[in-house]
């Protein structure tokens, strides 16, 4: 019995999404429930489980296109039959397989004749790159014919360059690494010949390919491409604001010089850049800057962090501390959180605080909804929650929704300050610097003092100079004298 | 409550049990007027008299032999073997008859098997020895292996309630030198669950018995040189506790298995196995194991040292396996 998998609904305003990332291939099995695709909207990022347990016959809906909602993206073939017998569909290929052919293949048989000549089977839309690349690198030297064509190849165009000579490696020696290292190469899309290993005997260790990927998976443009690749054709931008946002400040081709390469925006990506541009357009930005003495929430910290965490099973960070002390200054002056509608102002009673989480593919800002109802302890929840949530995609689409202020903290990248884009349709986002000890002056002595500078981008159609300083005096104030319990 | 050695926590349990249910009944040599060779039956023949305290000839034989006649007529019986080598005496008893007997016949023996075992008291080659893994090959059996007061007390309780044959291995070294406060009320130690003593990040330390608390010592000299070795105490070994094994082996990337029994065919073996079958893409470096040496234990006390795994031997070899 075979069961159509749909793009699905993440939220109410959403009607369309993208099929990011098939996590199983035509041929797989996958269980009821198992994470089957991966999909970008407006609002989230999803992993969707699979609404059946079979094979995966059919993908319908290639990686990186975009359909309605409801639209069938692939089917799965319950009783398991059939596997293997579609052929997956790269994206813009001819998307059936005549029947009759179906019927006279063995599925046995065609796995068998596709591990015996695997130059032939590359898998899905890497076929026609990898193809190209390597009509373009041949002859292939005799000891890689046998092999499928590597993925890397993919990477390169006409005329792709030699691999670059890898570190520490002599011709044919393997690289030393481990099953763990290997798998989160494979996961990340590292080349392990990248990396250089420092353990022992020159081994890749899983400290050294955490520390690739945390540096950054996305490879560089190759040194030495020849021949330079001709403009590609202007991206299809989506939306209705498209027009807009997307626009170049030059002709596009001043851009295409020297080497280089050209990757598409993902969803969120050009989410993100849609809303800053529109924010930036719609409110009047104006920025203040004050700073405070956090010397009494450092010491509190670490004084309490390990019983914090064990008591509680959290760990205790500084959000919570700045949450707390935006809650109360939103109540001194609503203002700051509200809304502008044409010539209404919409005052938010609740205080729904949204949290920027830097990822590695992008930002996200959950919003700690009723900060304002909430104790120490649950905003920590709250923010842990949210923050692991969004790493692990994870969120609901309403999870990211409502928010009436936002946070952000440019600190814990190391930055002294930040002045940051407001998130709409808030008018207000607060900007964290990171916390370090200067000399500052007290009571005419020079005292080392843990310190923070605190920055407010505001919306001046409503925020004005005066309110704004005085919000910022009241949030220096709590965090200076800071008492609420915190266990 | 002031602490009490882990001999103490297991004549508690005993005494307890015997308290609570009048079908378990004690049975082994010397343990009725004279209190056990170690005294861990100290008192049970005062409290319960000689139709549940029964004392045997030297016959190690008789006393499962015997014990199993018990379990099929209703009873419980606690069988001791003085030390826990002459089990050996029993081999055919105990795998042919008594593991296979609820298999074979739908007739379940509940009784447990227990002894002092292990060696680092200069016992000499028969009275030292940690013949855990004959029986841990033998299914239809449960093998215990517990390291502290806490675990000898509860999981005992269990042994002695559970419908299965138990052996129940007590470390002699650990007798008096382990104390801890026990609970005043009732409480048992489920069989079959290893627990995390120590957390750590860089690598797990699998291990049971006195060799856990070498471990912890080790461990804790580890994490002076900043590599943080998590130490997981078994406490069952038969049935193994895969999931918590491979959990800890997920987290550190990273497997020692320390155990003082001899090296081949020991249960480092086994559990190297089920990492590489529950979690090889999950291992940043080889598995390794450091054990007793192949030889029987030596008479000789400096010819003992060397013979059994030391703190030294684990730190060069996590140092070792933490370089990968």
């Amino acid at each position: 019995m075979a069961t159509d998998v749909i793009m699905p609904q993440m939220g109410e305003s959403i009607f369309e999404g993208t099929v990011t990332k098939w996590l199983k291939k035509p041929g797989e099995k996958v269980e009821r429930d198992e994470p089957l695709f991966e999909i970008s909207t407006d609002k989230v990022d999803a992993e969707i489980p699979s609404p059946a347990a079979g094979v995966l016959k059919e993908i319908k809906v290639a990686e990186g296109q975009t359909v309605p909602i409801q639209t069938v993206v692939g089917v799965i073939d319950a009783d398991g039959a059939g596997a293997a017998s579609a052929a997956p569909v790269p994206a813009a290929a001819k998307p059936q397989v005549k029947p009759e052919a179906k019927q006279e293949i063995n599925p046995e048989a065609k796995q068998e004749d596709e591990k015996a000549s695997p130059a032939s089977a590359p898998t899905k839309a890497e076929a026609a790159k990898a193809d190209s690349a390597k009509a373009a690198a041949s002859p292939a030297p005799a000891q890689t014919a046998a092999r499928p064509a590597p993925a890397t190849a993919g990477a390169g165009s006409a005329a792709a360059p030699q691999r670059p000579a890898r570190l520490g490696e002599q011709a044919g020696e393997k690289i030393r690494s481990s099953p763990l290292v290997r798998r989160l190469a494979k996961e990340n899309s590292v080349d392990l010949a990248q990396v250089p290993g420092t353990g022992a005997g020159g081994r890749i260790s899983k400290r050294d390919i955490l520390s690739a990927i945390e540096g950054g998976g996305a490879q560089q443009v190759r040194p030495g491409a020849q021949a330079r690749p001709s403009m590609p054709p202007p991206p299809a931008a989506t939306g209705a604001q498209a027009h807009t946002v997307f626009e170049s400040a030059v002709p596009r081709e001043r851009m295409y010089f020297g080497n280089y390469s050209v990757e598409p925006m993902s969803v969120m990506r050009q989410r993100i850049a849609e809303h800053m541009v529109l924010s930036k357009r719609v409110s009047p930005h104006v920025y203040s800057i004050d700073e405070a003495d956090v010397t009494g929430i450092v010491k509190l910290r670490s004084q309490k962090k390990d019983e914090f965490e064990r008591t509680t099973g959290s760990k205790l960070t500084y959000m919570p501390f700045f949450i707390r002390a935006a809650v109360e200054a939103l109540h001194a002056f609503p203002t700051v959180n509200s809304s502008v509608d044409g010539t209404n102002i919409v005052f938010h009673r609740e205080c729904n605080i949204g949290i920027a989480v830097a990822l590695d593919w992008g930002l996200i800002v959950p919003v700690v909804k009723n900060a304002e109802e909430k104790n120490f302890l649950g905003l920590q929840r709250a923010i842990n929650d949210l923050a692991e949530r969004a790493r692990t995609k994870k969120l609901k689409p309403e999870e990211v929704q409502e928010g009436t202020f936002s946070i952000t903290n440019p600190g814990v990248f190391g930055g002294l300050m930040g002045l940051p884009v407001i998130s709409q349709p808030n008018v207000a986002i607060l900007g964290l610097g990171t916390i370090e000890k200067r000399p500052v002056v007290v009571d005419d002595a020079i005292a080392i003092r843990s310190m923070v500078y605190l920055t407010l981008s505001y919306d001046h159609r409503v925020v004005d100079g005066a309110i704004a300083h005085q919000f910022m005096g009241k949030i220096k104030q709590i965090l200076e004298n800071w008492s609420e319990g915190i266990l | 409550m002031a602490p009490v050695t882990m001999l103490e926590a297991i004549r508690q349990a005993i005494f307890e049990e015997m308290e609570r249910d009048p079908t378990v009944v004690a049975i082994g040599e010397d343990i009725g007027v004279y209190g056990g060779a170690f005294k861990v039956t100290a008192g049970l023949l005062e409290r319960f008299g000689w139709e549940r305290v029964i004392d045997t000839p030297i016959s190690e034989t008789a006393i499962i032999g015997a014990a199993v006649g018990m379990g099929y007529q209703g009873l419980r019986p606690i069988a001791e073997l003085q030390f826990i080598d002459f089990i050996a005496c029993c081999f055919n008893q105990i795998t042919n008859f008594v593991a296979k007997s609820h298999y074979r016949w739908g007739a379940p023996v509940p009784m447990v098997m227990r002894g002092p075992s292990g060696g680092g008291v200069h016992g000499g080659p028969f009275h030292s020895a940690n013949p855990e893994m004959y029986f841990v090959h033998t299914p239809g059996l449960k093998v215990i292996y517990p390291s502290t007061a806490y675990d000898a007390k509860g999981l005992l309780k269990s042994a002695i309630r559970d419908n299965n044959p138990v052996l129940f291995f007590e470390h002699k070294f650990l007798y008096r030198r382990v104390k801890e406060e026990l609970p005043a009320e009732d409480y048992t130690v489920p069989i079959g669950k290893a627990i995390v003593r120590r957390e750590g990040r860089d690598l797990t330390i699998v291990t049971y018995a006195a060799m856990m608390h070498t471990s912890l010592e080790a461990a804790e000299e580890l994490a002076k040189e900043g590599i943080e070795a998590e130490v997981v105490d078994l406490r069952t070994l038969l049935p193994l506790d895969k999931e918590t094994i491979l959990q800890s082996v997920k987290k550190t990337n990273k497997l020692l298995i320390v155990h003082e029994d001899t090296r081949t065919g020991g249960i480092a073996g086994e559990i190297a196995a089920v990492a590489c079958e529950g979690a090889f893409e999950d291992l940043d470096g080889p598995i390794l194991r450091v054990t007793a040496k192949d030889t029987p234990v030596p008479f000789s006390p400096p010819l003992e040292e060397r013979f059994l795994p030391n703190k030294n031997d684990i730190l060069s070899t996590a140092r070792e396996l933490a370089r990968y």
